[in-house]
């Protein structure tokens, strides 16, 4: 397994191999992490716009209108196209390219090779051209922001027959050519990606490391690839028939429309079959994102509470208990377009199960943390904080998981405050744990503290209180994806509501650019690193050197003896795995 | 101006923040690194309680503020919505149970358990009694979810009772559109291409056509089209048969706590029995405003937000005085053509039968 050092370290570095055009997994891992953030701030600046529209759609706009004009902002009202434009985008960039790309990107390919032992990815190239495939989607994305018709703006679920009729709407014209290219182009990156991942943990691991000494966020990662690469493909064809229909006079998901004044050929297609191939990945999708964000947090858990992950081997079991299930559940998203309500009992009884190695892995986390001995360090908190959000959110599904109740919830804001608390803070925050962690692995500084603790405590306190009202604009009913809600005498109560979640979405948007700011003051001017261990954690990566070499360790690379999560065992704080286990020492089992 | 000052304090509070950012970094050196370490491990911890605590209260606040803005603070104004409503106090009471548990021990945990001198780490790192236990009851409780979620889902889903009235709800771009049949049990047939936006707009077959081989129904002569309301009746089963003209939309029924999909090319259909006239609801809502209001609730264009339709329910009397000023659209289309005679074999009675039961 041990490659020859000198193979892969006798070319020279230029400055477009060192920085642009790298195969070093280190490099591409800040690649994914700097294009994700610049995606998750331009995410969410659209959503504070979206709703500075709904929490005060009477100011006036004007200022804005002179800097993104007309088709955006006119007669100082953002527009109604504007907002559906924007609710788009935000929901897809932040869904694929910051908590897909972005979390996975960056924490596969800096953890992989470091902490299985290996120089690097199975295949470099391959991990470069992810990256770069992901890069040109991005520009792809980005560029449909500025086309004429505007970008696409049927809802990032981009259900036919509203994203197949140019007729039916501006955004599902030249605009959304731009995002099934950008989508298709992303998928490609993804799968790239995906595959180098799984070859690389199954195959480079180093000497001693068996499976069951894996680290958690491997086991977490090895399984969203494997997710990925199971579920990408399904959405890509469905795409792919997305484009014939738009484009090559197919019927696929068409069938009996009269649009814009006349009726069209089409006869035969189901608009529900989009529905299907899009939600077989859509709902792994969701797991895609949070596991790799469920895998850092076990890490930090048990490194900060000096005391070992609970349950190894339970946690990896639910997560594979989660990654069977998360295909089969697809049609929860499903259940009041007409499904068979036959076949809906069994998504229900399915969703419903997933549920329970959910929570086994939070009743695992608590006891993590119980008896230990916690450094409150910004990693910790931002685990905790998932912790939190992750019961908070998951709870909720439950209730959308039965479909009695989904029947009354489904498409209102009950549903928007369920996922954005289950899954897109929660996975925000499990990013964030990552990166204030291994950000000293990566740059060889700390971030400053201080501002940590502000970060997270803002951001922790803002995002209940923007998402936890919601769950009440949903009981009433309330529905997702309305540009005004002035007019409806069943949920224009909620004016004041909206108008103080607007505004506390604001702050929190503002508290990341202290985030930001701290990332890269630190990655200059931060305090640098004395040790290669600064939280005196188990795994390998914190046995090569402060500053990256290419091929990782200078010597051998380190042989494993032992599981990862030696914390506070016969009186020793931690225990390296790369120490052999003791003439009396009795081995975990692992 | 406002955006100016704005601006000003946002840039005033970052620098304000980062000061104090780089205050603490000093302060740290000065005071020895490990000093500070456990100082701010402390206030974290404290901070933990503190979050606990007024976390638990904002959300009993949240909730005196805003449970009465929901549906929840009325009955619900159909039959199944009151099913809806008591799966949603079932499933409150242990998804609030739980919530409530595990947040404390979470974030007492947190605190309690914060680095400390006088406590050693205690090591445990499995006990299969303990996954047993959490795999199991979480299990059983949802088994228990799930027989009450499928009992309701299978009545809501199930067949409308025989004698239920049939309303058709069509979607399009951004309206509602309400056929009733002119003959009870007997809508007459369409076809998309016969939409005429003028006269016909659900393509009611009301002439021959070799060339999409349509024929001339007499049915669809009868029926009764309405724009944006739809009429029911207290107390009677209505079965409404959804589709959609052009993209998906939504039949979503907040006060009756259904909704249904309308899908081009794939009818649908959805089964409800009002409980409360719209005038019985103003008083219960105490809202001399209110409608019952049918809410677009599937994506389906810029208009999305204002796709508006309303239901009336009225009494039986109330509707069949509604009924007898009702003209089949036809003749409304076309009030001179005697096309419209063919269909005078129907039986009338029929009709009277249908509005009276
Ligand atoms: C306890 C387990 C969970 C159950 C039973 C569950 C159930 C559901 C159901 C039934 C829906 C559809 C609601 C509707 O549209 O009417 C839904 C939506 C959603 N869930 Fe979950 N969920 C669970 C956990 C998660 C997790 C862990 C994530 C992500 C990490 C997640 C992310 C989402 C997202 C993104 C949507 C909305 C998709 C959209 O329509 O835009 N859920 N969930
Ligand atoms: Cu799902
Ligand atoms: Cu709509």
């Amino acid at each position: 397994m041990s490659h020859n050092l000198d193979a892969t370290h006798h070319h020279e570095e230029t400055f477009i191999t060192k920085y642009i055009f790298s195969q070093d997994h280190k490099m591409i891992s800040k690649q994914f992490l700097i294009t994700g953030m610049v995606w998750a701030v331009i995410g969410g600046i659209l959503s504070v716009i979206f709703r500075l529209q709904l929490g005060y759609p009477d100011a006036n706009y004007a200022w804005l209108e002179n800097i993104l004009g007309k088709w955006w902002v006119e007669g100082g009202h953002i527009t109604a196209q504007a907002y559906y434009a924007l609710v788009t985008i935000h929901g897809t960039v932040l869904v694929f390219f910051v908590l897909t790309g972005g979390l996975s990107g960056t924490f596969a390919n800096l953890l992989i090779p470091f902490q299985i032992g290996a120089r690097d990815m199975a295949s470099p190239f391959m991990n470069m051209l992810s990256y770069w495939f992901f890069f040109v989607a991005s520009i792809v994305m980005l560029a449909s922001l500025f086309i004429q018709t505007g970008p696409f703006s049927g809802g990032w679920t981009a259900y036919p027959p509203l994203s197949a009729l140019h007729q039916a709407s501006p955004g599902s014209g030249v605009g959304m050519d731009y995002w099934i290219t950008a989508m298709a182009l992303f998928i490609v990156s993804s799968l790239l990606g995906g595959l180098n991942y799984i070859v690389t943990i199954l195959n480079m691991r180093t000497k001693g490391l068996s499976m069951t000494r894996l680290p958690l966020p491997m086991w977490a990662i090895l399984f969203t690839a494997i997710l990925g690469v199971l579920s990408f493909p399904v959405l890509l064809s469905g795409c792919i028939l997305l484009i014939f229909d738009r484009h090559f006079g197919t019927s696929f998901y068409l069938s009996d429309i009269f649009v814009a004044g006349t009726a069209l050929p089409n006869e035969g297609g189901s608009a529900i079959l989009f529905q299907h191939l899009f939600w077989f990945l859509g709902h792994p999708e969701v797991y895609i994102i949070i596991l790799p964000a469920m895998g850092l947090v076990s890490e930090v858990l048990a490194v900060n509470a000096r005391k070992p992950i609970f349950g190894y081997l339970a946690m990896v079991v639910s997560m594979f208990a989660i990654l069977l299930l998360a295909f089969l559940v697809w049609a929860h998203h499903m259940f009041v377009t007409g499904l068979n309500p036959f076949l809906g009992s069994i998504f229900v009884l399915l969703t419903l199960l997933i549920a329970v190695p959910s929570a086994v892995k939070v009743f695992n986390w608590l006891t993590t943390i119980w008896r230990g001995s916690i450094h409150f360090t910004p990693a910790m908190l931002f685990a905790i904080g998932f912790v939190s959000l992750f019961i908070s959110g998951g709870l909720t599904g439950i209730w959308l998981g039965n479909s009695s109740l989904d029947i009354h919830l489904h498409d209102t804001y009950f549903v928007i405050a369920h996922f954005h608390i289950v899954m897109a803070v929660s996975a925000m925050f499990g990013m964030f744990a990552g990166i204030y962690h291994w950000f000293p692995k990566m740059y060889g500084r700390y971030m400053n503290n201080t501002l940590g603790y502000i970060h997270f405590w803002v951001t922790i306190i803002g995002a209940y209180l923007i998402f936890w009202p919601m769950h009440y604009q949903g009981l009433a009913g309330m529905p997702r994806r309305y540009y005004d809600y002035s007019t409806w005498e069943s949920f224009k109560q909620f004016a004041d509501l909206n108008r103080f979640i607007s505004t506390v979405a604001a702050v929190v948007f503002l508290t990341q650019l202290i985030f930001i700011f701290n990332f890269f003051y630190s990655v200059i001017f931060g305090r640098v690193l004395k040790t290669p261990n600064p939280w005196k954690a188990n795994t390998l990566e914190w046995t090569t050197p402060i500053h990256g070499i290419h091929g990782n360790w200078p010597g051998e690379i380190p042989e494993v003896y032992r599981w990862p999560y030696d914390y506070s065992k016969g009186g020793r704080d931690y225990i390296p795995q790369t120490e052999p286990i003791g003439p009396n020492e009795i081995d975990d089992g692992h | 101006m406002t955006i100016y000052l704005i601006i000003a304090v946002v840039l005033l509070v970052f620098v304000i923040t980062f000061q104090v950012a780089k205050a603490s970094e000093y302060v740290s050196i000065l005071r020895g690194e490990e000093a500070n370490r456990k100082q701010n491990n402390k206030i974290n911890g404290w901070l933990m309680i503190i979050f606990l605590i007024l976390g638990l209260w904002g959300a009993y606040i949240c909730n005196n503020l805003l449970f009465k803005k929901t549906l929840l603070a009325y009955p619900s104004a159909s039959v199944q919505g009151d099913k809806v409503d008591e799966m949603i106090w079932i499933t409150l009471a242990i998804t609030g149970f739980v919530f409530i548990v595990t947040q404390i021990l979470l974030f007492y945990f947190a605190w309690r358990y914060q680095e400390s001198d006088k406590r050693k780490v205690f090591f445990f790192s499995h006990s299969n009694k303990l996954e047993f236990i959490w795999t199991a009851i979480p299990a059983l409780v949802l088994t228990v979810l799930i027989v009450f979620g499928l009992k309701n889902w299978f009545y809501f889903t199930g067949e409308a009772p025989k004698d239920a009235m049939e309303v058709e709800v069509t979607g399009k771009q951004f309206g509602w559109i309400f056929r009733y049949p002119g003959v009870p049990g007997h809508f007459g047939k369409k076809y998309y291409k016969m939409i005429d936006l003028a006269n016909n707009p659900l393509g009611l077959c009301w002439r021959d056509s070799a060339a999409i081989q349509i024929k001339d129904d007499p049915y669809a002569h009868k029926d009764v089209v309405l724009e944006q309301t739809m009429y029911l009746i207290k107390n009677k089963p209505v079965k409404l048969i959804i589709g959609s003209r052009d993209v998906l939309h939504d039949v979503g029924l907040s006060q009756f706590r259904l909704k249904m999909d309308a899908v081009p090319g794939i009818p649908t259909t959805m089964w409800l029995t009002p409980k409360y006239t719209t005038e019985e609801m103003k008083k219960i809502t105490n809202n001399p405003d209110f409608e019952y209001e049918i809410s677009c609730d599937q994506m389906c264009g810029n208009g999305h937000y204002s796709m508006k339709g309303i239901i009336k329910v009225l009494t039986q009397e109330e509707y069949d005085a509604w009924w007898a000023k009702q003209k089949p659209a036809y003749l409304l289309a076309f009030p001179i053509d005697t096309s419209n005679t063919k269909v005078t074999m129907i039986d009338n009675k029929q009709q009277h039968l249908f509005t009276k039961n």
